[in-house]
């Protein structure tokens, strides 16, 4: 039991502030990139924000979009997107198609008879097509879905700040809160560039990546805090780096582990929940990317009162493993 | 030392064998399903088929029987999202108003002259009398047909706001009677949406109010959110109506305060009609299919006793006459009334088919929703969908999770041993909470387990982290230990409430899966530091108890 992976040396001294001007500078471009990005190209809503119907088709026989298309132009639908999904795990004769018909005029949803119709239509074409899932949303509830989903996203990210300023002091809340707003940005960017899926699901990878962006900011933080106090003379940037440093082999670990855990779900999760799975997977990088790189370099641009810092109030509470500790 | 007190040994050690057999019968699904089932047909029917007998005995009556509910999309099935449009009763209260309001004005007629109902909004009623001068006078009759309000805010209020202008009475419902009419035609929508879907006999179906107005029905097993939408949507709104007429123009003028009604089975036959109804289907107590005198299926009911009154007078003053049986809308039959007919029962001709009675019979029976649904969502998803997401969920968490221990093990050894099988316990303890609050699980609820394998064993690597970081400066093995635990207490805590927080609003604001998801999240996070910290703890300490190492390697 001697031999042990260390994928982080034991001491490392990395001066990660060597390069602040070009790793912040390349945050603040990319944010603003995806924001321009976002607006310009916009985002592949989902029929969760956007109202209308998916109808996900599944046959033996190879798809004929082509045909598809042909059967459904009569019908008067508007805007229908028909796209082949494909997935490693899909058996040799499975040939499944994501059918999107835009929302149909002010109805609160898809009629059973436009369903009956398309159904019999698309049947017409190949026999062997049968009709794994329909999701119909109105326009009325795709309207509240969306300001939901952006209320939720500013309500968890306003609740993490208050607590991070509660337990730590205002200034590491503001770094949180760029780390936060860098991350859901670069991941809506992202979207917007290669044009996934934007749903209800993704929402609440949004959020899952808040929790674990600000999850790694704050071991950082936590160790800064603890720093300050047994360095009183050290300059902050040094006391940062020498935090990250320490903190380096855990943040590694975790989100090591966390990526390999992700990633075999995003190779064989299956393709139903693989645009949840990515933006998990590239929140986390992302996420890990602006705890080392973002968060700290507002909290060095802003200062902190060294004067006053607070000890850990935690300490408090959890002192009572120590008591019977004895060497 | 290394010392937990046996008190905590042992609650620690009991939380997990809990929490392993909580999520134990989840590994026998289907058996236990197949037992629950039984059960609960036991509980309804009072008897089991042989097969049924046969299922119970699939899992024995003492284990623990928790199961992880699958949600929609692991199991397939529809999901309606159903709004109520409840000021459609508004309008059903003002038309049973006027005949009571056009008496009470009718008997003064003397003083304020004529009265006539006018053209007015649906949750209105208009009147216009022949005096003006006299609207004060009208006003004050009309106000004494209100009861007060019995609600806790409404206190003080009336049920109806009369005001006049002019030659107009204008009569309202009030804000606290409208706030109290909403929560009835909620409360009986939602029950007969219950009653109708439990009787269609599916397995645990969701049925839940949603905001003021909205009823989320979620059904497992159901072939199509269409289907659903046919067993609920229904209104089956029955009404005995006087019949003034008959002809074969639709377009014709029907006169003031009636309306014209095609007949269901001839399509040139159209009805006048009294536009209100002698009962509705809502004092119907009972309906269920018979046969007429002639032999052909038909639907017998009864009324409650004030239905069973207005029939019975109807029934005696107007032998002779045609009466017509309305459902939604179409005119079913219309009998001539033969003779009195008291008790409040009867029978329903038609040309009905024995399979249209027993429908019909059923649809009454479930009474009428009080007021029209649109949906504003739907959602069907087939079971083999599902199935797939099951298989696929399931390769990818027995590969992640693999990994993840080789991971720990090649870079913590004998800790990394530990952490691993706290991990498993943890995931263990996941599905047994689930189970035990009946929490369901949904496709990113898995994917939620899988992010809970990567980020659960963090707390053990802050841990194991600081206990290095404490070997290096030389202390006994014993002392860093402790203080690795110590020392990383305030990181973990930190950085699991603001996890929480997220999964904790994600549940508020989230919805269907999307919730499933949170509930993992939050149910993981819980677990996970329990056996990052305590589990791990107990393990550390047992073994350092028995072996005394001198030094450690981590």
């Amino acid at each position: 039991m001697s031999f042990r992976l260390k994928l982080v040396p034991d001491h490392t001294s990395f001066d990660f502030f060597k390069h602040a001007w070009l790793t912040f500078g390349a945050s603040v471009v990319a944010v603003i990139a995806s924001a321009v990005i976002a607006l310009v190209m916009g985002l592949n809503f989902g029929i969760d924000f956007k109202g209308g119907t998916t109808i996900r088709t599944e046959s033996t026989q190879a798809l004929d979009i082509a045909g598809y298309r042909a059967a459904l132009s009569p019908l008067g639908l508007g805007d229908v997107a028909i796209t082949e999904v494909f997935d490693p795990n899909f058996a040799a004769d499975q040939h499944v198609a994501s059918i999107r018909i835009q929302a149909q005029g002010d109805a609160e949803a898809v009629t059973p008879e436009t369903i009956t119709k398309i159904e019999a239509a698309l049947q017409a074409v190949d026999p062997e097509v049968r009709f794994i899932s329909t999701e119909s949303v109105g326009p009325k509830v795709s309207g509240e879905l969306i300001w939901t989903a952006v209320w939720s996203v500013l309500a968890a990210t306003a609740a993490i700040v208050v607590y991070v300023w509660v337990r730590f002091e205002w200034q590491y809340s503001i770094g949180a809160l760029a780390a936060l707003v860098h991350d859901v940005g670069l991941t809506i960017g992202i979207f917007s560039l290669f044009q996934i899926k934007f749903d209800l699901t993704i929402i609440a990878a949004l959020l899952t990546i808040l929790g674990y962006s600000i999850n790694d900011t704050v071991v950082v933080f936590d160790r800064l805090r603890e720093n300050l106090i047994k360095y009183k003379t050290m300059p902050l940037k040094d006391v940062m780096n020498l935090s990250v440093n320490e903190t380096l082999s855990r943040t590694v670990m975790t989100s090591g582990t966390t990526l390999i855990a992700l990633i075999s779900l995003l190779v064989l999760g299956g393709d139903v929940i693989r645009g949840f799975v990515f933006a998990m997977t590239w929140g986390v990088i992302v996420g890990t990317y602006s705890s080392v790189y973002v968060a700290k370099n507002i909290v060095l641009f802003i200062g902190l009162d060294r004067d006053k810092q607070p000890e850990d109030p935690s300490a408090i509470f959890f002192t009572e493993g120590g008591a019977n500790a004895d060497p | 030392m290394l010392q937990i007190s046996l008190w905590k040994r042992v609650l620690i050690i009991g939380l997990c064998l809990l929490g392993l057999a909580m999520a134990a019968p989840n590994l026998f699904y289907n058996r236990v399903e197949g037992h629950n089932d039984a059960l609960a047909a036991f509980e309804k029917t009072g008897a089991m088929t042989a097969a049924q007998e046969e299922a119970r005995a699939g899992w024995p009556d003492w284990l623990p029987s928790g199961l992880v509910n699958l949600g929609l999309d692991l199991r397939g099935g529809a999901h309606l999202l159903a709004e109520v449009k409840v000021a459609e009763v508004y309008k059903a209260r003002m038309d049973a108003l006027w005949p009571e309001m056009r008496k009470a004005l009718a008997a003064e007629r003397a003083t304020i002259g004529s009265v006539r109902r006018m053209p007015s909004g649906e949750d209105e009623l208009k009147i216009q009398i022949g005096e003006p001068g006299q609207i004060a006078r009208a006003v004050e009759i009309a106000r004494t047909l209100a009861t007060p309000v019995v609600t806790l805010t409404g206190v003080g209020q009336n049920d109806i706001e009369v005001t006049g202008t002019g030659d107009t009475i204008t009569v309202r419902l009030s804000p606290a009677e409208q706030a109290a009419t909403d929560e009835r035609t909620m409360q009986q929508s939602l029950e007969i949406v219950r009653r109708r879907v439990d009787a269609a006999g599916t397995r645990e179906p969701t049925i839940m109010r949603q905001g003021n107005d909205r009823i989320l029905i979620e059904v497992p097993g159901i072939g199509s959110a269409a289907e659903l939408k046919d067993l609920i949507g229904t209104t089956a709104k029955l009404t005995f109506q006087p019949v003034v007429g008959r002809g074969s123009n639709p377009n014709a003028n029907p006169g003031a305060g009636n309306e014209i009604l095609p007949a269901a089975d001839d399509a040139n036959l159209f009805y006048t009609l009294d536009k209100v109804p002698v009962v509705s289907g809502d004092e119907l107590t009972d309906a269920r299919p018979d046969t007429d005198q002639n032999g052909t299926p038909a639907v017998a009911f009864r009324f409650n006793p004030t239905g069973a009154r207005a029939f019975g007078d109807y029934t005696a003053n107007h032998i002779g006459e045609p009466f017509a049986i309305v459902l939604d809308g179409k005119v079913i039959s219309a009998p001539v009334i033969q003779s009195h007919i008291a008790g409040g029962s009867g029978i329903i001709t038609g040309r009905f088919s024995v399979q249209e009675a027993t429908d019909l019979a059923l649809l009454l029976r479930a009474g009428a929703l009080p007021a029209g649904m649109t949906f504003l969502e739907e959602r069907t998803i087939g079971p083999e969908l599902g199935q797939d997401s099951i298989d696929a969920g399931r390769i990818a968490a027995v590969v992640g999770l693999v990994a993840v221990v080789g991971f720990m093990i090649a870079t913590y050894g004998l800790f990394g041993v530990f952490a691993s099988l706290a991990l498993l316990i943890n995931i263990a303890m996941i599905f047994g909470f689930m189970s035990m609050i009946g929490a369901t699980l949904t496709l990113p609820g898995i994917a939620g387990i899988v992010l809970t394998m990567g980020t659960a064993v963090d707390a053990n690597v802050l841990v194991f982290e600081r206990i290095r970081e404490e070997l290096r400066t030389a202390k006994g093995p014993a002392r860093a230990i402790e203080l690795g635990y110590e020392k990383a207490m305030s990181a973990i805590v930190d950085a699991n409430v603001t996890t929480f927080i997220t999964g904790v609003i994600l549940f508020v604001l989230g919805a269907g899966p999307v919730r499933g998801f949170a509930v993992t999240l939050i149910v993981g996070i819980v677990t996970s530091v329990f056996t990052a910290i305590w589990v791990t703890r107990v393990m550390v300490a047992a073994w350092y108890a028995r072996r005394r190492p001198k030094t450690i390697t981590l």
